[in-house]
């Protein structure tokens, strides 16, 4: 079967939902495509507070967010196809997509990926052992516990400690399961005070930092962990039943690499610039899949930042100057966007996000082109691994438009 | 006693004429053999004997997947002949059964002034071998055939006919087979003793009871040399081989579209890269010799050695992410050919040290040890009006999968249901694995029938989906433990 329209979103998580609420709004034929039952995405399962607050101006939880944003994305007009796999490319704009009624061709004029991000699991880390039942990630724990009402164990571990951790900490005591220990390769742990030192009082969790899990032990079901206190080189056995990796975010890029779009190898995201435009004409990409990852809030921001790009480009604008590629430079691993396009307008809310590999109390932003300081900021929120680093997309405001390279990183 | 699986519950009575010890790919194509044969007018009964709870669940289900030539095996041998036959053998039954195959071809790379220099010998060895297709070639062509090679390849030898196989299709199509013609799959049943009463029966003493047979076929493949034991005998030694393999993201198959092979050198057996029959490439294996024989952890010193390899042989394979790691247990033994030997007194036959090429050698093993009891007096011919082979669901990346096609999806909506998203694996597929004749114990057995979560998000977003379809069919795998 075929199917023509507009615009075809990947992916009806917060940022794919929220760009075809305001690309239908703008009265344009718009398809989200959504593999699992229901949109949604990853909020449906994480069944917490603290949802909505950057786009909505409110907070609620996981859930109530999710459907929030497919209502309105329905009441705009889009179309919301769910069990609606997309298997590959058919064309520049058109895709392959499997669902329960058959095999559709998509054809549209433009497309917005966004698939989002996923947590590397065990074996992605390469944490060697046995590989006994109860390895899992947030994802698969939170839908367990969330989606199905299913069982896990009664001790866990949790390996990271990052706001993705405190998540499945959560998780975990309202399944009956107890976090013995949560580690974290950093010096300290990651997340927002704010919610470790409640953290910590309320969930009792114990946090392991500078320390890594380098064996699991147990044949049919977990018996133990290997830790290793990276500053001693120390090692310890912890008696578990469970273990949760949390964080280590990878997007869901197979889609944007089988169109060959360029790639950050950073962040393993399609790079986009300040239009959230990829290297391919008329295919964008938002939220999670840029960068790996931000709250669903500033996805959804993402979502609302590319429609009058969208338009733009169905309205034939042409894209305007030659862009200048944004690095990220040390502490940093990766930068989004990757490109600024003079005269393309600011990035999604003012902000260069950027993902620190270490602590640093205090920020001082330092931003570079050929050689020359073109900005120094110090920033009064601290850089803090496992969550994105925010930087106003001011400080490139005295860039060359015609220079090379613009580099951002900690003096 | 009757066919049909059993998980739990006393073993059925009556005497069967073949009990066949392990159901790993030998025992399965032992087994669909001699199901398949009749003795005096009357259909052999066959028993598959089986410690764990499926079928290829020990070391059939980890190795490196490769249907070999035999161009490199030691002329003369057992092994050689056998690898030969069976390769064309599993060819053959490969297509009939619809287990996926892909013949990419392998190239063995030099990567020293010694390596290169031995690749006349391996040619040569080859044509011994009755291979005929070797061809040396020089370093542009190696380059020419697997561009992303590391930097200092010196010349190559190409085996066109290498080729790679699913393995668990494989011995779960003979096991299929082997119930359709009527033999009985006894899983969760370990052999802990024997009893000879000196007349024609044997009584194997197992977990779940006594199990009486007229004759024995030993294929415990890791145990083999513990069940020879059983018999008396004091003939080889089973040392576990591990062996350590990562398997890297679909997103690196272009990289590897053939079997690159090291040259055996004094240097040690350097490890492979190789294409996966589920399109991903795999890097591996490593090579120690265990004590414990369930051993199959995997090991920091293992990952740390394969990494190291990985990024001289293919620096842009180690960019793609980790999809998989497993380690296989070989059943290596001191000997340096299978150790098949009839006992025609005892009616006892076993197959061991069938190390890494038992895939391949599987079929024709299974002919073999057919030809073997007959001189022992079992003389059997192949029955009548078999059933057709079992037509298995294909998992494998280069055929048509059932989220592809629209006649399908059209007929069962099913099939156009994908829960495993990685893998693109169906509603459709998760269902027909668990209704099929001999369904998955576990997750396990779900993913090597279906590739369900075998995928690069191991389990993220489909994980407890797929547990969910796989929980209201629990077999009794629980209580039988």
């Amino acid at each position: 079967m075929n199917l023509t329209t507009d615009v075809a979103v990947v992916g009806g998580g917060p940022s794919g939902l929220t760009a075809a609420a305001g690309l239908a709004a703008a009265g344009l034929r718009v398809l989200v495509l959504d593999r699992e039952r229901e949109a949604g995405g990853i909020p449906r399962h994480s069944d917490h507070t603290g949802y909505g607050l950057r786009d909505l101006r409110t907070v609620m939880t996981g859930p109530a967010y999710a459907r929030l944003l497919a209502n309105r994305a329905l009441e705009a007009g889009a179309l919301v196809r769910t069990s609606a796999m997309v298997t590959g490319w058919a064309g520049e704009h058109a895709l392959d997509v499997t669902t329960p009624e058959g095999r559709l061709r998509v054809d549209a004029r433009a497309v917005v990926l966004a698939t989002g991000a996923r947590e590397r699991p065990r074996t992605a880390r390469m944490v060697p052992g046995d590989r006994p039942a109860g390895v899992l990630t947030t994802g698969q724990l939170q839908n367990v516990v969330h989606l199905h009402h299913g069982k896990v164990g009664t001790r866990a571990v949790i390996v990271g400690a990052e706001l993705v951790s405190w998540s499945a900490a959560l998780t975990l005591r309202t399944a009956g399961c107890r976090t013995v220990l949560m580690t974290s390769e950093h010096d300290r742990a990651e997340s927002y005070a704010a919610f470790s030192v409640p953290g910590r009082a309320v969930l009792r969790v114990p946090v392991a930092t500078a320390t890594r899990v380098v064996r699991i032990n147990g044949r049919d079901t977990v018996e133990s962990v290997e830790i290793e206190d990276l500053r001693t080189g120390e090692r310890r056995t912890v008696p578990c039943d469970t273990v949760v990796f949390t964080g280590g975010w990878i997007p869901d890029h197979e889609l944007a690499r089988a169109a060959g779009l360029a790639m950050d190898p950073g962040s393993r995201s399609p790079v986009v610039d300040n239009a959230l435009a990829t290297s391919r004409p008329g295919v964008f990409a938002v939220g999670n899949l840029v960068h790996p990852v931000d709250t669903a809030d500033v996805a959804a921001l993402d979502g609302r930042h590319v429609v009058r790009h969208v338009l733009a480009y169905l309205g034939g604008t042409p894209t305007g100057a030659e862009a200048i590629p944004l690095r990220a430079g040390a502490p940093f691993r990766w930068v989004s966007p990757g490109l600024v396009r003079p005269g393309a307008g600011a990035p999604p809310r003012r902000r260069i996000l950027l993902w620190p590999d270490e602590h640093r109390a205090v920020a001082r932003v330092m931003v570079t082109q050929d050689g020359r300081e073109i900005a120094r900021r110090t920033l009064p929120w601290p850089v803090s691994p496992g969550r994105v680093f925010r930087v106003p997309s001011s400080l490139l405001s005295g860039a060359d438009p015609h220079g090379g390279p613009i580099t951002v990183s900690l003096a | 006693m009757t066919g049909g699986v059993s998980r739990s519950g006393p073993l059925p009575d009556g005497t069967v004429d073949v009990a066949v010890v392990g159901g790993g790919v030998v025992g399965a194509a032992v087994a669909r053999e001699l199901a398949g044969r009749e003795h005096d007018g009357r259909a052999l009964s066959v028993a598959l004997v089986e410690a764990r709870p499926d079928v290829g669940d020990g070391t059939s289900k980890a190795n490196t997947a490769i249907l070999h030539t035999g161009f490199d095996a030691t002329p003369g041998t057992l092994e050689s002949r056998l690898v030969r036959r069976g390769y064309e053998l599993l060819g053959g039954y490969a297509e009939r059964a619809g287990i996926p195959v892909e013949r990419t071809g392998a190239l063995l790379v030099a990567w020293t002034g010694e390596e290169l220099a031995a690749l006349p010998a391996l040619a040569d060895k080859a044509v011994k071998n009755g291979y005929r297709q070797c061809e040396i070639v020089g370093a542009d062509e190696v380059y020419g055939l697997v561009p992303a090679l590391g930097p200092g390849a010196l010349g190559g030898l190409t085996v066109p006919g290498e080729s790679i196989i699913c393995p668990w299709t494989t011995t779960l199509a003979f096991a299929t087979e082997a119930l359709a013609r009527g033999a009985g799959v006894l899983l969760n049943t370990r052999v802990e003793g024997v009893q000879r009463d000196g007349g024609e029966e044997t009584v194997l003493l197992t977990n779940r009871g006594p199990l009486r047979a007229r004759w024995v076929v030993n294929a415990a493949g890791l145990g083999s040399d513990a069940v020879d034991r059983l018999f008396g005998h004091e003939r080889f030694t089973v040392t576990p081989r591990r062996g350590e393999l990562l398997v890297f993201d679909k997103m690196a198959r272009p990289l590897a579209n053939r079997i690159v092979l090291p040259v055996p050198s004094s240097r040690g057996k350097g490890v492979l890269i190789s294409p996966t029959i589920y399109g991903n490439v795999m890097l591996g294996p490593t090579a120690e010799d265990l004590r414990d024989r369930a051993d199959t952890s995997t090991s920091e010193e293992g990952f740390a050695f394969l990494v190291d390899k990985g990024l001289a042989l293919m620096p842009e394979l180690l960019k793609e992410e980790v999809t998989a790691s497993y380690a296989g247990l070989r059943a290596a033994t001191e000997h340096g050919d299978y150790q098949v030997h009839l006992d025609g007194a005892e009616r006892y036959l076993v197959l061991g040290g069938i190390r890494s090429t038992g895939l391949t050698s599987s079929m024709a093993l299974a002919e073999h040890a057919a030809g073997l009891l007959a001189e022992a007096g079992l003389v059997t011919s192949v029955r009548d009006e078999l059933p057709e082979p079992p037509r298995m669901p294909n998992i494998g990346e280069a055929f048509p999968r059932p989220y592809m096609c629209d006649d399908l999806i059209a007929g069962d909506p099913a099939y156009g249901t994908v829960v495993c998203f990685c893998e693109r694996v169906t509603a459709g597929e998760i269902r027909d694995a668990l209704a099929s004749p001999l369904p998955p114990a576990d997750i396990d057995g779900l993913r090597r029938r279906t590739r369900a979560m075998m995928g690069r998000c191991q389990g993220f977003f489909c994980g407890a989906e797929v547990g969910r379809r796989l929980a209201p069919v629990p077999d009794s795998v629980e209580e039988s433990r």
